[in-house]
């Protein structure tokens, strides 16, 4: 690639990212966000906008990028009237490092190492994402392995529960139960410890991989995994009694960031945002993929869309999902734990020290990668923020010509202004602690 | 190989001219691995977008994205009707109540990148229309807050275009002392 052309380039004639005053937002502005979102007439929302204090009534105060109860570096622009916040802004990009470009520059076979980096609190997910949707590119998604496929579901569940973990980790600290940071961070720390048996990192694992899974399952990972499920529930009657029947606690989330299924909807909310409103959504169950039909779960759902419904429904998706590992274990079929496909497979190992062919084949592989059929996909997976989708655009070259990646975080974020609005401050960090947004995921 | 019990009827299709191609709401469709693709003029966006959510239930938008198509070399899998251009935004719905997702591909020419915003159909595509336009340069008009969002505001092009190179830090490396020489 060479150097910019500056005058093929657009120039940037846009303004200022940040939250304008009151005066310059404009009456009509003002009025199409609020109307927009909240799905209100014009005569509901104009009456709001009268109603609104004078600008010499309110202050804009920035929260972020370095706040503690941000997630990471989220910053925040409020309007605050007193302590009632009127308008929030959230602002993103202090982790953007240009991931979707870099994917560009990847092959199918290191694409994972590169999305496994974006939602780095369920890196299971982003791996899975992509490898199903490179699978359906080489249309080979109907001939994965029975066993790949168990695998996938296994450590992907049990990924959810160390994320879940996390948060109820952080969700315990930001509104005041720091006890539970350390609970928490100690049980999740101990399924990473499982995921590290498994795939050799704690993190960003690269496990996952188009055609199956980078390695079969280790002697004695069944007594580690067994080990960790059997002491998670535990934990859990413990947290039921440290914050669930709490009274602080439940003082501090309930009633608190309230949003309704049309408003969760209309702003594209997905995961557990969507469920604490009532909808029973779950791609798992809903739109299944791997082999979900055929493990018995349910669907956690909320009633009033508050945080408090949020927090349940991350606890019980927890026993949810130690239900489906369980399942797992029970079902877990023997056979390849990645295809036997000579185009994306590599030769395994004995084969490459006794024929030349497979040790040319393996360093092609690895070196130039497998070329994907020209086309474009779309696949989605519940990830524990909710829909994680992927879409290639491939060019019959063995880069992806466009590899985008639908976070969650990031379309969930846009809820906040929604759900702070007319609360407090000090409930503000209850609703960004219950959409759990992970920055990395928001800025890509 | 051919049945040999094939009737007329079977066979005849083959002989007829080219079938008028399936239309959606005025939106050609095509299908893409199992997934239902609508192909729609840019003009005709919002009112699609607002006509599948309120009359076929696609009540949430998923995804808007942009793809760059200045490299691209393979044919580009669009049909005769849809003359290609340089961008494309895509957008993704879902209808969770007929377990489904369908894809819409705008054509947004080079030389005017604009497409109308979908804001006030779905006010959930308001982020994903500034990612957009931060990384594509594509206007999206009628958004009531079209500004860069992942990008710092002073930034210069659109990084994910073709044509906007990918950024490196240079390396300065110095050639080695050589003792020998003088």
């Amino acid at each position: 690639m060479t150097a910019v052309d500056p005058d093929a380039v657009a120039l940037t004639s846009e303004g200022a990212q940040e939250m304008g005053p009151r005066s310059s937002a404009g009456a009509e502005e003002l009025l199409r966000e609020l109307g927009a979102t909240l799905r209100m007439s014009e005569a509901e929302a104009e009456a709001l906008v009268e109603e609104a204090p004078a600008e010499d009534q309110t202050m804009i105060i920035n929260m972020g990028p370095q706040h503690p109860s941000t997630h990471g570096v989220l910053r925040l622009m409020l309007e605050l009237e007193g302590e009632t916040v009127l308008r929030t802004k959230p602002i993103v990009g202090y982790l953007h490092t240009g991931m979707e470009k870099t994917g560009e520059e990847l092959t199918y076979l290191q694409g994972p190492t590169n999305v496994t980096r974006m939602d780095y609190a369920s890196p299971l997910f982003n791996e899975l994402a992509f490898s199903l949707t490179t699978e359906k590119l080489l249309g080979i998604d109907g001939d994965i392995p029975e066993r790949a496929q168990w695998i996938r579901m296994l450590m992907t569940e049990l990924n959810r529960i160390t994320s879940h973990l996390l948060f109820l980790a952080t969700n315990g600290m930001d509104v005041g139960a720091v006890s539970m940071m350390l609970y928490g961070w100690r049980d999740r720390e101990e399924g990473l410890r499982v995921l590290e048996s498994i795939t050799g990192l704690r993190m960003n694992h690269n496990y996952i991989r188009p055609g199956g899974v980078a390695a079969d399952l280790p002697d004695g990972w069944r007594d580690k995994v067994l080990a960790f499920i059997d002491a998670v529930p535990e934990s859990l009657d413990e947290y039921d009694v440290l914050l669930t029947g709490q009274p602080i606690y439940r003082e501090r989330l309930q009633g608190v960031g309230v949003i309704t299924p049309q408003e969760a909807i209309a702003l594209g909310a997905t995961g557990p945002i969507l469920r604490s409103a009532g909808v029973a959504w779950d791609l798992r169950r809903d739109l299944p993929y791997l082999r979900y039909e055929d493990v018995e779960f349910d669907v956690v759902v909320g009633t009033y869309g508050d945080c408090f419904d949020r927090y349940a429904i991350r606890l019980n998706e927890i026993r949810e999902s130690i239900r489906i590992v369980r399942q797992v274990l029970e079902q877990l079929p023997k056979g390849d734990y990645r295809i036997q496909d000579k185009k994306v497979t590599p030769p395994p190992r004995a084969r490459i020290d006794e024929s030349m062919e497979a040790l040319i084949h393996h360093f092609k592989i690895f070196t130039e990668g497998f070329k994907v059929p020209e086309g474009e996909a779309y696949c989605a997976v519940e990830s524990p923020r909710g829909e994680l989708g992927c879409y290639i655009v491939s060019d019959g070259s063995a880069k992806p010509y466009r590899m985008h990646i639908r976070g969650p975080s990031f379309v969930n974020l846009q809820t906040l202004p929604h759900m702070m609005r007319g609360g407090l401050i000090a409930d503000a960090v209850a609703v960004i602690s219950s959409v759990d947004p992970i920055m990395g995921e928001v800025d890509r | 190989m051919v049945d040999a019990a094939a009737t007329p009827e079977e066979t005849a299709p083959e002989e007829a001219p080219a079938p008028e191609p399936e239309r959606l709401h005025g939106a050609l469709v095509t299908t893409s691995g199992d997934q239902m693709v609508l192909h729609a003029d840019r003009a005709d966006l919002p009112t699609l977008v607002r006509t599948l959510r309120d009359e076929d239930g696609y009540l949430m938008c998923l995804d808007v994205c942009g793809v760059d198509y200045l490299t691209y070399e393979a044919p580009r899998n669009l049909p005769a009707e849809v003359a290609p251009e340089r961008f494309e935004v895509v957008v993704t719905l879902i209808s969770h109540a007929a377990r489904r997702r369908v894809r819409i591909r705008v054509q947004v020419p080079e030389s005017d990148p604009t497409c109308p915003t979908l804001f006030d159909v779905h006010p959930g595509s308001e982020a994903m229309e500034r990612e957009v336009f931060d990384m594509f340069g594509i206007v999206f008009e009628g958004h009531p807050d079209l500004t860069r969002i992942l990008m710092p505001e002073d930034w210069e092009g659109h990084p994910l275009r073709k044509d906007h190179a990918v950024g490196r830090i240079p390396v300065q490396f110095k050639a080695p002392q050589d003792a020998r020489q003088p």
